[in-house]
């Protein structure tokens, strides 16, 4: 056990917890405790990115593309749902705005509007919910998977990687967007209101699935940490420094490269249906360039090298978003490149190098002064 | 003295290997072979081809034509890790370790168990890999160093440590690229005694460049000059031929 979670781990995930199930549900109204639900969402991105970039080396500049498509399979779910539900609306309840009379009934509206008269096939799978559950796992996993055999298997890495998936982004968006009878769009897929009859748009489902956000969170927390202290992890690592080295130790370096990036993935994955059940909708923007790069910089801020840091730099990153883009929308951007040189520059450690600097060490000396003591009393001293 | 042995008594024999970069031939239709157990020592000028040899024979450069065999098995078309796993085990010239690992954890991932993506994920920390370390780390002046990070080596102890990962993995060919580069005087000694002592029960093919060290640990010498071989044979033989003295050990 202590060897998977060492001391300064174990009180990082407590800190962690406590903020999250205690602290900040308290301490914040149902709209801003939403927006955190939103925040922690792309944490489980940046968690995934600390896994593949920190540790691995691997530079993904298209983790929206798994966050968008975890975040597709949800809201098909809901959105299939919400148009079962407009089924036999008459003229005069869609008066009262009840409900909207399509012309295919049962259909989500946007396939309506664009003449559909049929669900294509591949949204079958998404009338059921625990299909819906294994495809936001398996369907970010097997396109990293496919992605990752064509990659490293012919030993792309490094920059050229990077500049593929920043591709794989451009790609998809174009291909949501340019499909809008399909999958919705350049409008998403929106008007999202039910989980088997369960509303999501009201205050006390928010609460909800902010825990539910929030303890899925603490668990890729702690998976994460399982897989990085494994001998993976340390292959991983050695990877990121001497990719020949474990080569000639007789391992097949392109499986384990392929192996982080799919658990990258399957983690954006599932925070972009949590994104999509916090927020309800999704969007095309949340597929493309600038939200992978952005993913990145909160990964880069919280620190790289952490997988706690994963998440504050997501909640940091983005309450500074909030705050400032409030105040000076159009210097946001500036704000947050700054941000992003000062700490490839100042701190390349991010928020997490600063905490084990000026702060671990003291955490530390006081849990192993409360641990003295308490065996001193134990022993009756 | 070759005639009469069996292809069964060679470990390793390479046989017209040639590859060329831009049609420049590095190695030129070379053949050697390597007999069990064998310490086997490849000097020769620079740009000769000796690196390039090794990385032919590890898989990591592919070659234009020939043949590598080894135990009797073709081993050209194998992948590096393949090759690692049939039992041939390589240093590079520069310690290349995992400096943000420490000393055991790089024996560690060295130990030949687990190494798929899941063997690694689910590999345990038993008393076997433990025992193991230790010994390989007592072997390679390193047993009191198992917790330190490899970063904080000396670069010696890294070139120690690197040999280690080799041991650990109980190859049959070791091959050695410049084991005592940059090392100092007294390093060198106890280089050459760990030398000694791994070679028993395994071939070892060693290049290398300082030629007091040669002296100290070869018996039998591979002069490699422009990617042939130029001479082969007992050291001090070879020092006395005048082709050698010409390319090589006159020039310095």
């Amino acid at each position: 056990m202590s060897r998977l979670f060492p001391t300064a781990s174990r009180i990082n995930l407590l800190i962690l917890a406590v903020l999250l199930l205690i602290v900040i549900p308290i301490g914040l109204d149902e709209f801003r405790l939403n927006l955190v639900s939103k925040y922690l969402t792309f944490s489980f991105v940046a968690l995934g990115l600390v896994l593949c970039w920190g540790a691995g080396g691997i530079l993904s500049l298209g983790q929206g593309v798994f966050f968008g498509l975890g975040g597709y399979c949800m809201a098909m779910f809901l959105k299939l749902e919400a148009a079962q539900a407009d089924i036999g609306c008459t003229r005069a309840q869609q008066e009262l705005g009840e409900c909207i009379v399509q012309s295919t009934p049962g259909i989500p509206d946007f396939m309506d509007w664009a003449s559909m008269t049929e669900l294509p096939f591949f949204w079958l799978p998404f009338n059921s919910f625990p299909l819906t559950l294994i495809m936001v796992l398996v369907v970010p996993t097997a396109l990293a998977y496919i992605v990752g055999v064509a990659m490293f298997k012919r030993r792309v890495g490094g920059v050229y990687f990077a500049i593929i998936t920043q591709a794989l982004a451009a790609v998809l968006s174009i291909l949501i967007i340019g499909n809008a009878g399909y999958i919705g769009g350049f409008n998403g897929i929106t008007d999202l209101r039910t989980l088997h009859g369960w509303d999501i748009r009201t205050d006390d489902a928010k609460v909800l699935l902010y825990f539910v956000t929030a303890i899925l969170i603490l668990l890729a927390l702690v998976v994460s940490q399982i897989v990085l202290k494994s001998k993976l992890g340390s292959v991983l690592i050695a990877m990121r420094d001497q990719e020949d080295r474990v080569r000639f130790s007789g391992y097949d370096v392109a499986n384990f490269k392929i192996f982080v990036f799919c658990f990258g993935a399957a983690l954006a994955g599932v925070g972009g249906a949590l994104f999509t059940l916090n927020v309800g909708f999704i969007h095309p923007t949340f597929v493309g360039i600038v939200p992978s790069i952005e993913m990145v910089i909160f990964c880069a801020i919280g620190g790289r090298f952490s997988i706690f840091g994963a998440v504050y730099g997501a909640l940091a990153v983005n309450f500074a978003k909030t705050i400032f883009s409030e105040a000076y929308p159009e210097l946001w951007l500036f704000a947050m490149g700054a941000m992003f040189i000062g700490v490839v520059l100042a701190f390349p450690e991010g928020l997490a190098g600063l905490y084990k600097v000026y702060v671990e060490p003291h955490i530390l000396k006081i849990v192993r002064s409360m641990k003295t003591q308490t065996s001193n009393i134990s022993s009756g001293k | 003295m070759e005639l009469n042995t069996s292809n069964q008594d060679y470990v390793l024999s390479v046989e017209n290997l040639t590859v060329s970069f831009d049609g420049f031939k590095v190695v030129d239709d070379l053949s050697f072979k390597i007999k069990k157990n064998e310490l086997r020592v490849i000097i020769g000028p620079n740009g000769a081809g000796k690196t390039t040899v090794l990385d032919l024979i590890s898989g990591k450069t592919p070659a234009t034509s020939g043949s590598v065999k080894f135990q009797n098995k073709e081993i050209m078309k194998m992948k590096e890790h393949e090759i690692v796993h049939a039992g041939i085990g390589r240093k590079f010239q520069t310690p290349s370790i995992f400096e943000d690992l420490t000393v055991f954890e790089n024996l560690e991932i060295s130990f030949p168990r687990g190494r798929n993506v899941f063997g690694a994920l689910f590999f345990k920390r038993d008393e076997e890999v433990k025992a193991r370390a230790l010994e390989i780390a007592e072997i390679i002046y390193l047993k009191d160093a198992m917790d330190q990070s490899a970063a904080s080596l000396s670069h010696g102890q890294k070139q120690w440590l690197e040999i280690g990962m080799l041991l650990i993995q109980d190859p049959d060919l070791l091959m050695l690229d410049e084991p005592v580069a940059g090392m100092s005087a007294s390093e060198r000694v106890k280089t050459a005694e760990l030398l000694n002592k791994i070679s028993k029960g395994r071939s070892v093919i060693v290049i290398e460049h300082d030629m007091k060290f040669v002296e100290d640990i070869a018996h039998w010498v591979t002069v490699l000059h422009q990617g042939r071989v130029l001479s082969e044979g007992l050291m001090e033989d070879v020092q006395k031929d005048p082709k050698v003295i010409e390319v090589y050990l006159g020039h310095s």
